[in-house]
């Protein structure tokens, strides 16, 4: 979708403009006004003045100066809180109807690495909303309103005036904002693959640190790095002049008026059209006129920016869900829940490379299977379509209690199906809330006797609120295995008989992953139980393993006393090891 | 805290020279202000008093127009200087940046995420623009235009020059005095603002999990509602901190009426003519508006200081221990750790058992994961320097300790090969090369098939002369293996430090590396770190590590 289409569609998406945005720009309109009838009045008055008439004649001016010197302030300070007030309100509305389409795209469609960074963003870019009514509509719409009014005011005492003011206030309103904001996109455009370059030397420095320091090649590498930095200076250096033209030219705009106002109204006094004291308004009047157009080279940069906000929202909401809900789901079907999968594909896009192909599977009710596999090889696709957070392809059986998975509801399969990760989220709210949305009605000694079955019975006793320890941001901190731990609180909590635990120890080090694993299966001991890993830790506790390969699941040996064990000094973690952390590891993924 | 952050001006020499250009062009800017002034009041008065025609006004016509092009000239060339400082700036800061993180080294370094430094050393410092191109441009103006407006303007009608005067002093005033109030308010409804800002966020983040419990549909209402108490709260602080903008405001409009009816009454009574009159009028806003466009402005400010921020607790960071001087001769040296304990950031400290390896040595290092093997090697390295005790180099030059030695010097005489080695994304030929850049093509073949890389190699379509991706994807850990190994042979140094070098081999490949490592080991002295037998066999001398001890 073109950057324009997504930008109109940002503007229709946020609503009818609402009558709070239109008293905004009124008020506003009036402030910069009130500013430039300030200074009208005020030339008016020292030019009338000069001709030292009675001075009853002036106090109406007298008091219309004292009046806009007032106004101005006033009217600007209500016109940032209305604006504010009605585009908060805006962006309210926005993000509820953005967070309502995202529903059916997670967590397939909001990206499986970085997950947090593409949400964050997302987010920034709901917000984007904001900004373009606040920072690029309203001043826009602001400056138009003003500049109108200053030229239809100056023609009615000298056309020629009005259109040497309106030339410039277009120069100045239009042509300059257009211009800068054309260079700096282009300087940004310019500079971005000398950027990626340098980034990729800075990063090889970074990651090779170790190798290159112990190999005496630390200074060729940062020699290297600082003949990249000096081109991408040097561009930018040259760019730099470019950047400048939108507010030189609009200076000149605002200069020329002057002048210009000048050179046409002079001959006008000669000739009887215009009187001297309406010369000094006609020649001070522009002065003033332009502040209100100062906001406007800022808006027209950031307009590009929140152009590429519209088409990167827009690209995330048009996606196709991931998951087709039937029309009419078939309802659960009675307990015991067996699960078996055959000859199941799946892809996450439907252009991407096939993960799962031909993978069969049966979980009996009560069985503990795990599954291991390197990084990629699929174990989150199998948890996704188990969860009906994925379609398998056509042609694959995924069956639920004898049930198509595919004709039964998203959440009545989620009532069946739970997970337990290392990515569960904590949310800003206290720990009742965090552990209640597993289930809203338990009662304070339920939570906590799932608190403790999860093995945070100690944890729990050291928060000095309690259940009403605010967790999340601006809370306390919560471990990586105490988030683990809190995902399995509210599992048990809900009470799903079938369960995913998808990587749980990921991130955790070794001790602390072997003791939440044999945590995990205990606490689960009771129900059907899918352990999704990469590392070898619990294998000897479940009843079958299997390797994923090539989108099909390998037998491994009999569970007993397998590879865990192989090697003792695996096991050997003590608390207080020193192990640099591989550099580039952070860089690499 | 000073108007210019001086960790900047101390950093980037750059901007010491900007801040000198901008107060130039602010100087530049406010005479031409005051010369266009009187120029435009000549063009009213001249047509109004004296019916003068346009060729009449052909001077103050020049005047202003020369007044108005330079003006515009100077607008342009503020923000160019401003940009091109800006990217000055970000260059050294970058650089500095650089240079210390190579300075502090890998033990500074390991832990932390490395693409996450990258990415702000590249495009983190860019709020610094701001800083440059809005900020210190309104800064110097604030401190420059004021000063010769209100000059001129008491030089002409010392009247409004003494209200201006007056008057001035109250915007400072109120902005301190709101601006205590607006921090106060903040700081009130802080916690509320952070939570109610991010909600969202958090509600999005959480969606997954709200899905896998069928709560994610009752959450519109509740964004809708959260976002609205935002609302509220925002607009309660921002009722205050709009004050301050606007009682800034306030005194400017206000005293710029208060000059013109004052110039106006006395131009009733004669004591006043038309044109000082109208000069003081043009001139009485400039007055006012630098120093709100300096307060509008400081956000920009705080923004440029934040983004260099992490930039400069690296530069902050002190560098544990300068660098000896010591030229030492490994080759002839026996290499003792003595009680040596480590300690890295603020984790308890790790004792690092005792150890001498004499001249031509093969010593093989074994015990359990978190022992301090590695510790070992990276003391050698130094990368790491002892928090207590000492590691010795005891030669014919004496007893010198290893942090006194020379760095370069002693490490051009050690090769490592780690546990997971780094490659260029270069050639296979230029990672051999990397420890000798100078080396000639028959070295770097000789290495790769004393490394028995030659096979692999030759089967690439270029030889040697491949490509390797980021970080030498497109190879087995195997593959890489053995290129590090043929790094360290062509390197050709006299002490050898090898950790867990044949940890990713096949037991093929890997009695093929032990036989090259035991080749290399012929004249050299060799420390082999392992928990796999194969490199430890050919060992003259083997030691085991028991587990770690905490150093208290």
């Amino acid at each position: 979708m073109s950057a324009d289409r997504s930008l109109r569609r940002l503007i229709a998406s946020s609503g009818p403009v609402p009558g709070r945005m239109v008293l905004g720009i009124a008020l506003g309109a009036a402030a910069f006004g009130s500013g430039v009838a300030l200074i009208a009045t005020a030339s008016w008055l020292i030019a009338r003045a000069s001709q030292m008439p009675p001075v009853l004649t002036l106090a109406v001016a007298v008091a219309a100066v004292r009046l806009f010197g007032i106004a101005r302030p006033v009217l600007r300070y209500l016109e940032r809180l209305v604006s504010h007030d009605a585009v908060l309100r805006m962006v309210a509305g926005f993000r509820a109807g953005v967070y309502e389409r995202l529903v059916p795209l997670a967590p397939a469609r909001l990206g499986r690495r970085h997950r947090g960074d593409v949400l964050s963003g997302l987010v920034n870019d709901v917000d984007s909303v904001g900004d373009l009514h606040l920072r690029v509509l309203e001043p826009a719409a602001i400056a138009a309103l003003v500049s109108a009014g200053c030229v239809g005011f100056v023609a009615a005492l000298l056309p020629s005036a009005a259109a040497v003011l309106g030339a410039g206030l277009l120069v100045a309103g239009v042509v300059a904002p257009v211009a800068g904001a054309r260079a700096a996109r282009r300087t940004t455009a310019e500079l971005a693959p000398l950027r990626a370059r340098l980034s990729a030397a800075v990063v090889d420095l970074l990651a090779g640190a170790p190798d290159l320091i112990a190999a005496g090649a630390a200074d060729r590498t940062l020699a290297q790095i600082d003949r990249r930095d000096a081109e991408l200076t040097r561009v930018a250096r040259r760019a730099a002049w470019a950047s400048g033209l939108g507010s030189g030219l609009a200076v000149l705009a605002a200069g020329a008026s002057v002048w210009g106002s000048a050179v046409v109204a002079a001959p006008a006094v000669n000739h009887g059209r215009l009187s001297g004291v309406t010369l000094a308004v006609v020649v001070l009047l522009p002065l003033a006129a332009f502040e209100a157009l100062s906001p406007l080279p800022g808006s027209a940069v950031l307009l590009t920016q929140i152009r590429g906000a519209a088409r990167r929202l827009f690209g995330l909401l048009d996606e196709p869900a991931a998951v087709r809900e039937p029309a009419t789901p078939v309802a659960l079907p009675p307990g015991p829940w067996p699960i078996v999968l055959r000859h199941v594909d799946a892809r996450w896009t439907p252009a991407g490379p096939p993960v799962l192909c031909g993978l069969d599977l049966t979980l009996r009710p009560g069985d503990h299977v795990a599954i291991t596999g390197a990084s990629g090889s699929g174990k989150s696709t199998l948890a996704a379509v188990l969860l009906r957070f994925l379609d398998p392809e056509a042609g694959s059986t995924a069956l639920l209690g004898g049930v198509d998975i595919r004709e039964l509801a998203g959440r009545d399969v989620r009532r069946v199906i739970g997970c337990v990760s290392s990515d569960a989220h904590v949310f800003a709210s206290d720990l009742r809330e965090n552990l209640r949305l597993a289930r809203p009605d338990a009662p304070d000694a339920e939570l906590v006797a799932a608190l403790r079955r999860a093995r945070l019975g100690d944890w729990y006793a050291s928060l000095p609120a309690g259940l009403a320890t605010w967790l999340g941001e601006g809370g306390a901190l919560v471990s990586g295995g105490e988030r683990v731990r809190i995902a399995l609180a509210r599992v048990l909590l809900s009470g799903q008989p079938v369960l995913v635990l998808d990587e749980p120890t990921e991130g955790l080090d070794s001790a602390t992953a072997t003791a939440v694993i044999a945590d995990l299966l205990e606490a689960t001991a009771q129900r059907t139980v899918l352990l999704l890993g990469h590392r070898p830790e619990g294998l000897e506790l479940v009843d079958r393993t299997y390797r994923l390969v090539d989108g099909q699941l390998v037998a491994d040996r009999p569970a007993t006393g397998s590879r865990a064990s192989t090697d003792p000094a695996n096991s050997l973690v003590p608390p207080t090891e020193f192990e640099p952390a591989t550099p580039g590891l952070g860089a690499a993924k | 805290m000073s108007a210019v952050d001086r960790r900047l001006l101390q950093y980037a020499s750059a901007s010491r020279r900007y801040v000198a250009v901008a107060a130039s062009i602010a100087v530049g800017s406010a005479a031409l202000v005051v010369v266009s002034a009187f120029a435009i009041s000549e063009l009213v008065v001249g047509p109004f008093q004296h019916h003068a025609s346009l060729a009449e006004l052909r001077g103050p016509l020049i005047v202003l127009a020369l007044a108005v092009t330079a003006r515009a000239g100077l607008a342009w060339g503020a923000q160019v200087a401003a940009h091109r400082a800006s990217a000055d700036v970000k260059s050294q800061l970058r650089r500095g940046l650089l240079a210390q993180v190579v300075r502090l080294g890998p033990a500074w370094l390991a832990g932390r995420p490395t693409g996450d430094l990258a990415v702000r050393a590249t495009y983190g410092t860019d709020a610094i623009d701001g800083y440059f191109a809005r900020y210190l441009p309104a800064l110097a103006a604030a401190a420059v235009v004021p000063v010769i407006v209100v000059g001129t303007v008491l030089s002409q009608d010392l009247v409004a020059g003494l209200i201006i005067l007056g008057t001035l002093p109250l915007i400072p005033f109120f902005a301190v005095l709101i601006g205590r109030g607006t921090e106060r308010a903040t700081r009130r409804q802080w916690r509320t603002l952070v939570v109610l800002g991010g909600h969202f966020l958090d509600v999005v983040r959480g969606l997954p999990t709200l899905l896998l419990f069928g709560r994610a549909d009752a959450q519109g209402d509740s964004i809708r509602r959260r976002a609205d108490e935002h609302r509220r709260a925002t607009m309660r602080t921002l009722r205050v901190a709009f004050l301050s903008s606007a009682a800034l405001e306030f005194v400017g409009t206000i005293s710029v009426a208060l000059v013109a009816v004052s110039v106006g009454l006395r131009l009733l009574d004669g004591s006043l003519d038309l044109r000082t009159g109208l000069v003081v009028l043009i001139l009485a806003p400039e007055a006012y508006w630098p120093i709100r466009e300096a307060g509008a402005q400081f956000h920009a400010s705080a923004e440029g200081v934040a983004a260099a921020e992490s930039t400069f607790a690296v530069l902050q960071t002190p560098v544990p221990r300068p660098a000896g001087g010591v030229r030492v001769d490994v080759a002839r040296a026996t290499i003792r750790v003595e009680g040596v304990s480590v300690r890295y950031d603020d984790r308890p400290s790790v004792a690092c058992p005792d150890l001498t390896v004499r001249p031509g040595e093969y010593v093989g290092v074994a015990g359990p994961s978190g022992c301090g093997k590695t510790t070992l090697l990276w003391l050698l390295l130094g990368f790491l320097t002892p928090a207590t005790g000492r590691v010795v180099i005891d030669g014919p030059h004496g007893r010198i300790e290893l942090a006194d030695a020379d760095p370069e010097h002693w490490r051009a005489q050690l090769a490592w090969v780690p546990q997971d080695p780094w490659l260029a994304p270069a050639s296979i030929a230029d990672n051999v090369r990397l420890g000798r850049p100078d080396a000639e093509p028959a070295a770097v073949t000789e290495a790769l098939r004393l490394a028995h890389a030659t096979e692999f190699v030759d089967a690439l379509p270029d030889g040697a002369a491949t490509l390797l991706g980021e970080n030498g994807a497109g190879l087995s850990a195997g593959q890489r293996q053995r290129i590090a190994v043929a790094r360290a042979f062509l390197r050709d140094a006299p002490l050898v430090l090898l950790d867990e070098a044949t940890a990713h081999l096949d037991a093929r490949s890997e009695a093929a590396v032990a036989d090259a490592v035991r080749a290399l080991a012929r004249d050299r002295t060799v420390i082999a770190v392992a928990h796999r037998p194969a490199l430890l066999d050919g060992s003259a001398r083997l030691v085991h590590f028991g587990a770690a001890q905490a150093a208290v």
